[in-house]
């Protein structure tokens, strides 16, 4: 990446984290919010960039936020990192696992089996009491190296992290996209078989995205466990993943930035939607989902690219 | 001995209901390759315009018997009439586009429906209990079982047997396994593909609603209710096999079987176990116990 553009990712970090300091409570809340909506999101174009939809990140999410609550409850860990490095690690054993079986799939089927697995999470948290069944239970505030923040301060260093990681895993993922692996996804997309003629592994390709969108979405999970300070099984359910799925199409795949920035205007919308029209709020998205596949099926990141177009053939 | 009858009895009900659900799914994508998310909803639909329509009916005071027709009635009238709506308003549109497409389409569907009958009928719960209980109960191996149940399991044997007399012995069955069979060749042999995937949907759609009347008797009709069935229909469509009928009903006798089971013996892995066979069957039979693996196309 080109160090002008590095840095003035950077720059822009540090203005959304000032702003989101500077913010009213309520606003810096939602903020961090949509930005662990929009690493999971985040994590879904990697897939959809190799022609897979899944309806099942809400497995991940819900795996992030109950091991980051779990933790926080039960083990007394509040140390943000740690927390994220066990979420990590537990969702990419998951789905180390899992996608020996789903990486099989492609199309429909990948997208209804990732459903259904998120669905045997969701079946299994309702039916526990010990995790609060339906209800879930609290997470207590997260600390950073030793450094507890209190209830006030909590939400502060949440979004400082969740900027961070937005950044630098927004960078990471750029990078990967870019790289032999990530061209390599496009190509599964396009056409399989010629992938296996040059000699590659269309398994290893969805493979480790598989992984990697998981372990995106689990991060996701924490940070939204970590802000809202409470979990339930309704993470896991279809619905949540249905979400992310139109965040994914509003903002489209043709750029990193464009799956943080559809779940920013996403959890705008919804606040405001909720706030008006609490009971067409699945309506307004249902209508919304058919504009979007029928105008504009690169998502609003199209926009972007048009004034682009146009810029450049100015110059030219 | 009567904790196994106990589990046969209702795993038989449950295979019934499930099949009368998933019948219509399966159908409509062994047509037209479309997984129709928003099956769900026309289940929904079904449920609260049967339950609104009994509750009606019973306060006229009128004869009792005859609320089954209207439970019925109601439900096919208004699965059909959705069901046009969104085929003939939107899905016609959408036609040869990718599969996962459909997918998007409708589930836009569903989310439309769903609050379209939060509007209609509100977020209360319904309840068309009268004719659960005016069939009475059957005390059998002293157990008690509901016979509305048994009409359950009448009534989805009286589905499969019209669907597949309609698919195996009618010249529309004919045409429809044509269109099945080969789109393309189909529409060039001059067979009016269009025409047959509309009536396709509303066969379809008319029986997810007819499945939602038929349950609505037994339980209290929430919102909500029918993005819990698309799931499980889900399921138990791609254990037989997508697009196969009877790939349906043996999904739906294994689920069933299943989850009666679990229920019975530990009920803490109900939902789990469902999702546990269907697991199960895709690791050793990818394309479901039924259909036939396609070659792919390069």
């Amino acid at each position: 990446m080109k160090t002008k553009s590095l840095a003035l990712l950077f720059i822009l970090g540090l203005a959304i984290l000032a702003g989101g300091l500077l913010l009213p409570q309520w606003m810096s809340y939602l903020f961090t919010i949509a930005m662990g909506k929009g690493l999971v999101v985040l994590g879904l174009v990697l897939l959809m960039r190799a022609g897979l939809v899944s309806f099942g990140q809400g497995l991940y999410y819900c795996v992030g936020a109950y091991v980051a609550g779990m933790l926080t409850q039960f083990a007394e860990v509040t140390d943000i990192l740690l927390i994220l490095l066990a979420s990590i690690s537990v969702s990419v054993v998951i789905a180390a696992i899992i996608g020996l079986l789903l990486c099989r799939y492609r199309e429909i089927f990948f997208a209804m089996f990732s459903m259904a697995f998120s669905m045997i999470l969701y079946g299994l948290l309702v039916r526990m009491q010990v995790l609060g069944s339906t209800d879930g239970f609290n997470v207590a505030n997260p600390s950073l190296l030793g450094w507890a923040p209190g209830p006030e301060g909590a939400s502060d260093l949440v979004l400082a992290v969740a900027v961070f990681l937005v950044v630098s895993l927004g960078i990471l993922a750029w990078r990967y996209l870019n790289s032999l692996s990530g061209y390599a996804g496009e190509a599964v997309r396009e056409n399989e078989i010629r992938l296996e003629y040059l000699g590659g592994s269309v398994f290893k390709v969805v493979y480790v995205k598989y992984i990697i969108a998981a372990a995106l979405a689990a991060i996701g999970g924490t940070v939204t466990a970590l802000v809202s300070g409470h979990v339930d099984p309704e993470m896991a359910y279809w619905t949540t993943s249905g979400e992310f799925v139109f965040i994914a199409l509003m903002g489209g795949t043709a750029h990193v930035a464009a799956p943080i920035i559809a779940a920013v205007l996403f959890e705008a919308l919804r606040t405001y939607a909720f706030a008006v029209a609490p009971y067409t709020w699945q309506m307004i998205l249902g209508f919304a989902l058919l504009a979007i596949i029928l105008f504009m099926p690169s998502g609003l990141w199209s926009l972007v690219e048009r004034f682009q177009n146009k810029k450049a053939r100015k110059t030219t | 001995m009567k904790q196994l009858i106990a589990i046969l009895v209702d795993g038989s009900v449950y295979a019934s209901w499930l099949f009368i659900i998933s019948a219509g799914l399966t159908l409509i994508y062994g047509v037209m390759r479309i997984l129709n998310m928003s099956h769900g909803s026309f289940y929904a639909l079904g449920a609260y315009s049967g339950a609104a329509m009994v509750g009606w009916y019973f306060s006229t005071g009128s004869v009792p018997w005859f609320s089954f027709v209207a439970l019925i009635g109601a439900a096919l009238v208004a699965g059909i009439t959705v069901g046009l709506l969104v085929e003939r308003g939107l899905l016609r549109f959408m036609y040869g586009r990718d599969e996962v497409v459909m997918i998007l389409v409708t589930y836009a569907v569903l989310l439309i429906m769903e609050d379209a009958i939060k509007l209609i009928w509100g977020v209360e719960p319904y309840f068309a209990y009268q004719p659960y209980t005016m069939l009475g109960r059957t005390k059998f191996a002293g157990l008690s079982f509901a016979n509305y149940d048994f009409m359950l399991i009448g009534v989805s044997i009286l589905i499969g047997l019209a669907l597949w007399y309609g698919l195996n012995r009618t010249r529309n069955g004919k045409l429809l396994r044509v269109v099945i069979h080969d789109r393309e060749i189909a529409g060039a042999l001059g067979i009016n593909v269009s025409r047959i995937f509309t009536i396709t949907f509303l066969i379809g759609a008319g029986i997810g609603a007819l499945a939602g009347a038929l349950t609505a008797p037994g339980l209290s009709v929430v919102p909500g209710m029918g993005i819990e069935v698309i799931v499980l229909a889900f399921a138990v469509v791609v254990i037989g096999g997508l697009g196969s009928i009877s790939g349906a009903l043996v999904g739906a006798l294994i689920v069933g079987m299943a989850r009666a089971t679990a229920v019975h013996l530990y009920p803490e892995v109900e939902l789990f176990v469902i999702y546990a066979v269907m697991g199960l069957v895709l690791a050793f039979r990818p394309q479901g116990l039924f259909a036939v693996a396609n070659a792919r196309k390069i």
